[in-house]
């Protein structure tokens, strides 16, 4: 069993989902989006015992394509994370009713498909292919199935599309330029290209573009709290959750190995261009009066550290990067899920709206705690490992930069706790708010046990990505 | 020469079946016929040098020297011959007003694909311009063919008075090269060394290229286009907008690395024209509401990515021939998928504005998802062959270092989204405005064929393009 499996079990399971109709579509998508879940774990044990799992077929001549996916640590632990999250994702959708329930969960199969192949294409243009697919069902899925008002949504949606399909292009560019120059699109040979520096800086900024806009940075970043709020919460959950990683994991991948020189010569610029952006969304985020938006500008901030880490170029940084990301992707995950239940219950989003929350509901309120205590790096959380080893690489980058990135744990503590405290505690609201469903209480289980295990005890992932990621340092540090 | 004959036979069979009241078998027996000529060609197309099937050689030239059925030539006949059985498939439910008539409007497409063959396959300039006027003539009769309404009137007679004035260009042409070489061959044409000619074979060149580039409708020729579109029957615009617009593109292909001007400007001026269609073409369709306009003015878009295709060295041009069939391929099939669409949602009214496709996403799923997948083939996303016939065409220009274009045809793909996405939301967000009697009735059969077929074709050869570009070799 090799990883191109994953693939076709995902692909197989949207048009599955599709076909087997409304009633049954999400149990269907629960079914094949768990079945890839457990294959993948099945596959990593297998690499873990050194078999190989890599897939490689050749697709077109002239151009030279090849249809490959890699295994390695890096590939598979972000594999794991779109799979593990996806069925968690599509069983934190049961309690909603959507119209025509089978497109909704086919085009989440399809998305999930899309992303995995992303985080294992070897071949610059077979990723190009997935990265761009990966577009269209969540435009679908915020456009047809998002909330507020139709026109807006619209307006925001297409702003989404049209900024992340413009910075893709000038990737694509950057794709063909660098075939010209190698006659091969496979990333081993693109790192290997020999660039002038000129060239380097180009393809370096046109990646930049693709990249900055997707996780975003600032100041591409203006589309993404319009399309959290208003796409419903499964399509924020896979924006947010696994879609930008795509973009943090492509610098690790395609953007830093391949131009060293103009990454090492842009470093500090771009390193305070993401810590700019990580204070930028938490004065935002104290601001907000909407919960999704508020969530929105804090995850903001925390991919913006996130970023920092990987431009800092380090090993500390780019494991900190890869265990920041599985990490976010979890508790933001469960953060819009808990914001998702509260507009079930209260039908508004508006935070002002809520409070005394808490008396209601003992078993939502702990779950929630625990959720904001693990985005504000707790320690003993996951976020703590990554958060650390991010600020870590930033401090040995240069010490002003971590110390200003460091607020984010004080700025996010306090915007944080802050929404906690107007969102759930206060007078018992006259409104009747019924605690978590035993559906809804998995959901929340299942991403604290990750949360809470691994921040005891991360040294499988650690481990695990590791040796991969010394393998992209040794290529970005390679002219030093 | 044995498809051309194949071909207009078939279209005299049409016209004596009406004679002996066979109209019903017409169409059937069009298809069928189509579908074997197709297979002719398609097997001689795959032989292409290697004897995969025995006895399928490829006849290099016939008729002293008039026609050349090269790799080239087949692969855009068998590419034309696909869109005619598409069009040809559509005629009985577009015209179920005029059943007598339907032997006309099948015999008429199928001339104009003899046209079109001869305008790929010719070895002579007079057997070129035999084509173009085929072809051409017998679209005056399409855009004309419904003479109680107005628009269509008009529509034919500008069409007529610019392609006239286009045959003329084209005509003078002729004459010129024919004064610079002696000769109509194209086989002797190539084999003259081109510094030594007069100036005038430069000027023929040019005054050939006007000629076709007002075919095509590239900008600044592409005035009479979005008229004509609008006007005509949308059947016609279909049949224009895909296989009139291929056939010229490629025989004006065709006619430049036979003709090689090896003048410097020549080039340029060819790539200024490229990058004035893309974005005349593109600022221009998004500001249209009709969706017969919006479709013409991206065709003069894409005529100005084909043009893209023109950047090949001297005697190699192999790739670029195979960059620009696939291209062409992409386009022709996205264009009829969405073109049945457009006839099916707009057959008997009066207008194609964008609100009839309004709520097609829960009327119509089926429809709207055709649609979408033709407009984003068009759009240029991938796994659809739009995508790959952009990147395969950006590989060919950033192969000759001429980043500038590239630019601007990156630049234009992201115009492109803006319009293409409002006929996209427009199906998916808005509330339908046609009464329920309307909503609940399906599509033709004819219709949904139509469109499910040129699309799978379209997403097949965006999975497998090898077999595509391997045609040409």
């Amino acid at each position: 069993m090799d990883v191109s499996f994953i693939l076709v079990i995902l692909l197989f399971g949207a048009a599955a989902t599709y076909f087997v109709g409304d009633k049954w579509a999400s149990k269907a998508a629960l079914i094949f989006s768990s079945f890839a879940f457990a294959a993948t774990v099945y596959i990593i044990y297998q690499y873990n015992l050194g078999e190989k799992v890599s897939f490689l077929h050749d697709w077109m001549q002239s151009p030279h394509i090849v249809l490959g996916f890699q295994a390695d640590g890096l590939s598979l632990s972000m594999m794991l994370l779109t799979t593990a999250l996806t069925p968690i994702i599509v069983y934190s959708s049961f309690g909603n009713l959507f119209p025509k329930t089978r497109s909704f969960y086919a085009l989440i199969m399809f998305m999930a498909f899309a992303m995995v192949g992303t985080f294992l294409s070897v071949d610059g243009f077979v990723y190009y292919i997935f990265w761009e697919l990966s577009l269209i069902p969540i435009y679908f899925i915020a456009l047809i199935w998002g909330n507020g008002d139709a026109e807006e949504r619209k307006k925001a949606v297409v702003k989404f599309f049209i900024y992340t399909f413009a910075g893709s292009l000038f990737m694509l560019v950057a794709f063909i330029y660098l075939y010209q120059k190698t006659h091969s699109f496979l990333n081993l040979h693109l790192y290997n290209a020999l660039l002038s520096n000129t060239e380097q800086t180009w393809i370096f900024f046109a990646f930049f573009l693709a990249y900055a806009i997707k996780i975003p940075l600032i100041p591409f970043h203006t589309w993404q709290a319009n399309v959290y709020q208003k796409a419903p919460a499964v399509g924020t959950m896979l924006l947010s959750g696994i879609m930008l990683k795509m973009a943090l994991y492509s610098i690790i991948r395609w953007q830093l190995p391949i131009a060293p020189y103009a990454a090492h010569h842009y470093k500090y610029i771009l390193i305070g261009l993401c810590v700019a952006g990580v204070i930028y969304g938490s004065i935002l985020a104290l601001k907000q009066n909407n919960l999704k938006k508020l969530l929105a500008y804090s995850s903001l901030a925390h991919v913006g550290l996130i970023a920092a880490g990987t431009y800092t170029l380090t090993l500390d940084g780019l494991r900190g990067a890869v265990l920041q990301m599985i990490a976010h992707g979890f508790v933001v995950t469960g953060l819009f899920f808990a914001a998702e239940i509260i507009e079930r219950r209260l039908a508004t989003q508006s935070i002002s709206e809520m409070g005394g929350i808490r008396v209601q509901t003992p078993r939502f309120t702990s779950m929630f705690m625990i959720l904001v205590l693990a985005s504000v790096a707790l320690p003993g959380t996951f976020n703590f490992v990554g958060e650390f080893e991010l600020l870590y690489s930033l401090a040995q980058a240069n010490i002003w930069m971590a110390i200003v990135g460091g607020t984010t744990i004080i700025l996010g503590a306090f915007y944080m706790l802050r929404m906690f405290q107007l969102v759930m505690l206060g007078e018992s609201n006259a409104k009747l708010f019924k605690d978590v469903t035993l559906s809804e209480g998995i959901v929340f289980v299942t991403i604290l046990a990750v949360l809470l295990f691994f921040g005891l005890y991360p040294k499988p992932i650690v481990d695990f990505v590791t040796p991969e990621l010394d393998k992209m340092n040794f290529y970005i540090n390679r002219y030093n | 020469m044995d498809i051309l004959i194949g071909i207009a036979g078939l279209g005299i069979i049409c016209l004596i079946a009406e004679i002996f009241d066979f109209r019903k078998a017409i169409v059937p027996v069009t298809i069928i016929g189509l579908l074997a000529v197709l297979g002719y060609s398609g097997a001689k197309a795959l032989n292409n040098g290697a004897d995969v099937i025995p006895g399928f050689g490829i006849d290099e030239s016939k008729y002293f020297g008039m026609v050349i059925t090269d790799n080239y030539a087949l692969a855009f006949s068998s590419l034309f011959i696909l869109l005619t059985i598409f069009l040809v498939a559509l005629t009985p439910e577009f015209h179920k007003q005029h059943k007598p008539k339907i032997s006309d409007f099948v015999a008429i497409k199928l001339f104009l694909l003899t046209g079109a063959i001869a305008m790929v396959s010719f070895g002579n300039l007079a057997m070129f311009f035999l084509g173009i006027e085929i072809l051409s003539i017998s679209l005056y009769v399409l855009a004309a063919s419904e003479p109680k309404n107005v628009l269509s009137n008009e529509a034919g007679m500008k069409y007529f008075l610019i392609g006239a004035f286009a045959s003329g260009f084209i005509l003078f042409g002729i004459a010129l090269v024919y004064g610079a070489t002696g000769t109509f061959s194209m086989e002797t044409i190539i084999a003259l060394d081109k510094s030594t000619l007069p100036t005038w074979f430069a000027i023929g060149c040019g005054m050939l290229s006007i000629g076709l580039l007002f075919k095509i409708a590239a900008v600044p020729f592409h005035f009479w286009a979005p008229d004509v579109y609008e006007g005509s029957p949308a059947l016609t615009t279909a049949t224009m907008s895909t296989l009139a617009k291929v056939a010229a593109m490629a025989s004006f292909f065709k006619l430049l690395t036979t003709l090689n001007p090896s003048h410097a400007g020549f080039l340029t001026v060819i790539n200024i024209v490229a990058i004035l269609s893309m974005t005349v073409g593109n600022l221009t369709a998004l500001r249209q509401t009709n969706v017969k306009r919006m479709l013409a003015f991206s065709g003069i878009a894409h005529a100005g990515y084909m043009l893209l295709a023109f950047q090949f060295a001297f005697n190699a041009y192999v790739t670029a021939q195979a960059n620009l069939f696939y291209y062409a391929t992409a386009y022709a099939l996205a264009g009829i998928a969405a073109f049945a669409v457009v006839l099916s949602v707009c057959g008997n009214k009066g207008n194609q504005d964008i609100y009839n496709f309004n709520g097609l996403g829960k009327t119509k799923p089926l429809m709207a998802a055709v649609f979408t997948c033709a407009l984003l083939s068009m759009a240029g996303i991938p796994i659809f062959s739009g995508f790959f016939g952009k990147f395969f065409l950006f590989n060919q220009v950033l192969d000759k270092g001429r980043m500038i274009l590239v630019i601007f045809a990156v630049i234009n793909s992201i115009i492109s989204i803006g319009y293409y996405f409002k006929i996209i939301l427009a199906m998916y967000t808005k509330d339908s405005t046609e009464s329920n009697e309307e909503q609940v009735k399906s599509a033709p059969f004819a219709y949904q064929a139509v469109a499910v077929t040129a699309i799978v074709i379209n997403i097949a050869i965006g999975l497998y393009p090898d077999f595509i570009l391997g045609l040409i070799k």
